[in-house]
């Protein structure tokens, strides 16, 4: 492979996708999105404004125009939120037989696939990713979430043999920005099938979605407090976590922000369950299908523009195959489409964020000084708003910080192994341990990787899928807990 | 000198060691144990040369080893190295190794009755304590090959994969065992540990240490590898930083009802997300003192994904 590759490419007909191939735009329309000028908080079934009246500014990132502005929560809205769900689990929620409280849960999966389309333009406008992902994935697997996790209700006592399962009280929870509505699903669903209420904090970059969702769940008549939607940023959450009145911490985010959470729960009995980052290895040895294992290489790192925990961002080839796969992958990155998120062509979005950009930029920067070598396809990409070229990095090893460090972006660095034993050492030298995928045709194999990686989740010949049913979540710094599946439902119980 | 005795060495106090009490017909000096620390599978003393003494009721006093910050890493060395070992044998091997370590233990049952006599016990409370730490193994080496199919599942997605959860061991985890239960809640608490494929490095109970040197010498003869489980004597307060903020151990199981403990293990285990367990409890012939949820707590969910089609 030599630094003109991607200048030979172009001159070969048959790899010029842009000036050969072109899409008409097929925009999907943004007038569905309903998105109000302005949003308060939603506590105890109601829409209230915020004690100190501040309210932030949400943006698309792929154009940084104002979508809306939305109320910021202090100590005082959160106090009242926990205050809320603390008297609606005491007074309701937990009294409520479990059969009839399933039915509010199933009420909330079938609004959800009724505005399904609503809700996926509101999280692509906001958040920046493709129509394509956010009406195919995000929104139906949100509202499977709620559907999987309503039909627990009345069923906890068959999942855990033994044990009488018994809920927390309050859950106060806090999302992230790569998936919104789903990650509020996640938290949400099974909070309330197994009888808590809910104090949600939504990203501050997205928080749109979680606010259409409050308006679901009032409209699905859940009785007030029950869930309830603070909006804002670092110190409403570190308000909510802090809050004594809490049992319960659910966080999805950052290992950094992950530690400073564990830590400020040290010996305040709050359950906690955390969901942290990660950096995946994604191997492919030399008998496994080239051209699928190059289609999921791309899905486990383009998909939703790398901000994904889960994302592969690590590549190991076997010698053998690299150049193939390599030149490949090459190819494969000159066709994705980069753009607007709402044209239903787009393959990568929008950066969520201007400062999740300089964060990525300034990856790029540290990984062609470490002495890597840096490939972007030649697409263009729009003047306006915050975009990332599909980037990948050649002649990486295991002590460059791009290969080390969540970068949480369209970023790949690519290394190559011989050996089965190397590259099980190389895959596991990390301290995440969220996620892995292994592309090989011979069975015995898959099952040596998939049982020596240190990831709570192990993708064989796919990679980047995701059902309610299957629970997710990490080992080591990826952090604690599962949720989706039976085993969701344990970080919200108490066994008696 | 490993055991000081108030009286003079020639009287013909007996003190028996391993094979029930001996009769003495004709004054004869006792063979005395030295208490050593274990690790590895190997009994050293501590690096650190230092010791405190534990008086018996006998009147001895028996120099234990005052296991230091050292100690306490390269117990974690050879037990990171023995994690694999142990992980990686089949579930029934395993559960026969748990059951072997019963068999040890119920056979050299005198001398563990006698010791946990020396250390404040009656008799019955010796016998008690003695029966039902190998009932306790034995509950254990059942489960080893059967937590497994009960905390697993297949998982019936939408997409075409075949996709299953099964549990993992977490890794290496660090035991403080229980003050007041030198034996029983010791091995309440390291047996659903093993039975769930991890390695440990173990501080004992403190003032009543000897049950659980003397356990190592069970686990020494019972196929266990070395370094599967390390056991130390020594302070809680003192290693405490140390075990809590070790960035290489998965878990941290902490007996204690000390709140100011509990809360320095909780921000040290934020340190590298270390899964932290602790416990108060202290009646281990309750119900609750044996569950497979306690295996649970030192295993992992591994969830895997493959396609389904030609």
């Amino acid at each position: 492979m030599s630094k003109k590759h991607s200048k030979e490419q172009k001159a070969e007909p048959t790899l010029d996708f842009n000036s050969k191939l072109k899409y008409a735009a097929a925009p999907e329309s943004a007038s569905i999105a309903n998105i109000k000028k302005q949003y308060d908080l939603y506590i105890n079934g109601a829409w209230v404004k915020p004690a100190k009246g501040q309210y932030f500014e949400t943006h698309s990132p792929a154009n940084e125009q104002l979508l809306s502005k939305v109320a910021m929560a202090g100590a005082e809205d959160v106090d009242k939120a926990v205050k809320a769900a603390r008297t609606a689990y005491e007074k309701v929620w937990s009294k409520m037989p479990a059969k009839e409280r399933a039915k509010y849960i199933f009420r909330i999966a079938r609004i959800i696939q009724e505005r399904a389309r609503e809700l996926a333009v509101v999280e692509s406008l906001d958040g920046g990713k493709p129509i394509r992902e956010s009406r195919d994935i995000d929104i139906p697997l949100a509202a499977n979430h709620f559907f999987y996790y309503a039909g627990w209700a009345d069923k906890l006592e068959y999942a855990f043999p033994g044990r009488k399962p018994e809920p927390l009280g309050v859950a106060g929870q806090i999302i992230p920005w790569n998936f919104p509505l789903l990650m509020a699903a996640w938290k949400i669903a099974p909070a309330l099938a197994t009888g808590n209420t809910v104090v949600l904090k939504p990203a501050e970059t997205t928080p749109l979605t979680a606010l259409k969702l409050a308006e679901i769940i009032h409209d699905a008549g859940l009785p007030p407090g029950v869930v309830n939607i603070v909006t804002g940023a670092g110190a409403t959450g570190a308000a909510l976590v802090n809050h004594p009145d809490i049992d319960k911490v659910a966080f999805t985010g950052s290992t950094e922000v992950g530690k400073i959470i564990q830590k400020a729960l040290a010996g305040t009995g709050k359950k906690l369950t955390l969901e942290l980052g990660g950096k995946a290895a994604n191997i492919i040895f030399e008998d496994a299908a080239i051209d699928q294992a190059v289609e999921g290489v791309v899905n486990g790192i383009f998909f939703n523009q790398g901000h994904v925990c889960c994302a592969g961002s690590r590549l190991f080839v076997q010698e053998s195959v690299a150049n193939k796969v390599i030149r490949k992958l090459k190819d494969r990155m000159e066709s994705l489409v980069v753009g607007d998120p709402l044209d239903k062509n787009t393959d990568v979005g929008a950066i969520n964020s201007a400062e999740q950009l300089k964060k990525i930029q300034e990856y790029l920067k540290i990984g062609v000084n470490e002495g890597a070598e840096m490939f972007q396809p030649s697409c263009s990409i729009p003047s306006k708003g915050y975009f990332c070229k599909p980037t990948l990095f050649l002649h990486t090893s295991q002590s460059h910080r791009i290969v080390q460090e969540e970068i949480f972006g369209p970023v790949l660095a690519i290394q190559t192994f011989r050996t089965v034993e190397e590259v099980i050492e190389k895959a596991n030298n990390t301290p995440f341990g969220l996620s892995a995928g292994v592309w090989t045709d011979k069975g015995s194999r898959i099952f040596t990787l998939t049982t020596q990686m240190k990831a709570g989740v192990v993708w064989a010949n796919t990679y980047n899928k995701f059902d309610p049913v299957s629970p997710f979540g990490g080992y080591k710094e990826s952090g604690f807990g599962r949720e989706g599946g039976l085993h969701g439902l344990l970080p919200y119980l108490k066994l008696a | 000198m490993a055991v000081k005795s108030k009286t003079p060495a020639t009287e013909p106090k007996i003190v028996s060691n391993g094979n029930g009490s001996a009769k003495a017909t004709e004054p004869r000096i006792a063979v005395w144990k030295t208490y050593k620390i274990y690790i590895g599978g190997a009994f050293p003393r501590t690096e650190s040369g230092r010791y405190y003494p534990i008086t018996l009721s006998n009147g001895n006093v028996v120099n234990v080893c005052l296991s230091s910050r050292k100690d306490f890493r390269n117990a974690m060395t050879v037990a990171r190295e023995a994690a694999h070992k142990w992980a990686s044998k089949s579930a029934l091997i395993r559960g026969q190794i748990l059951y072997r370590m019963a068999e040890m233990l119920e056979t050299r049952g005198a001398q563990f009755r006698e010791e946990l006599q020396w250390m404040g016990m009656t008799e019955a409370q010796a016998r008690t304590e003695v029966e039902q730490a190998v009932d306790r193994l034995i509950y254990y080496a059942g489960w080893a090959d059967k937590y497994q199919q009960v905390f697993s599942s297949v998982n019936p997605v939408a997409s075409s994969h075949f996709n299953f959860s099964a549990l993992e061991p977490t890794g290496v985890v660090a035991v403080v065992a229980p003050e007041e239960s030198p034996l029983l809640g010791l091995v309440s608490v390291i047996a659903p540990v093993l039975a769930g494929g991890n390695s440990c490095v173990v501080l004992a109970s403190e003032s009543r240490a000897l049950s659980a040197v003397t356990l190592a010498e069970v686990l020494s003869t019972s196929d266990l590898p070395g370094g599967v489980v390390n056991m130390l004597t020594g302070n809680l307060k003192e290693l405490l930083p140390h075990i809590g903020g070790h960035m290489d151990l998965n878990a941290f199981y902490l007996h204690t009802s000390d709140a100011a403990h509990i809360k320095t293990a909780g921000e040290l285990a934020a340190l590298n997300v270390k899964r932290l367990i602790t416990e108060s409890q202290t009646n281990w012939s309750s119900p609750d003192a044996q569950s497979p949820y306690r295996i649970l707590d030192f295993c992992e969910t591994k969830t895997t994904w493959h396609p389904i089609g030609i």
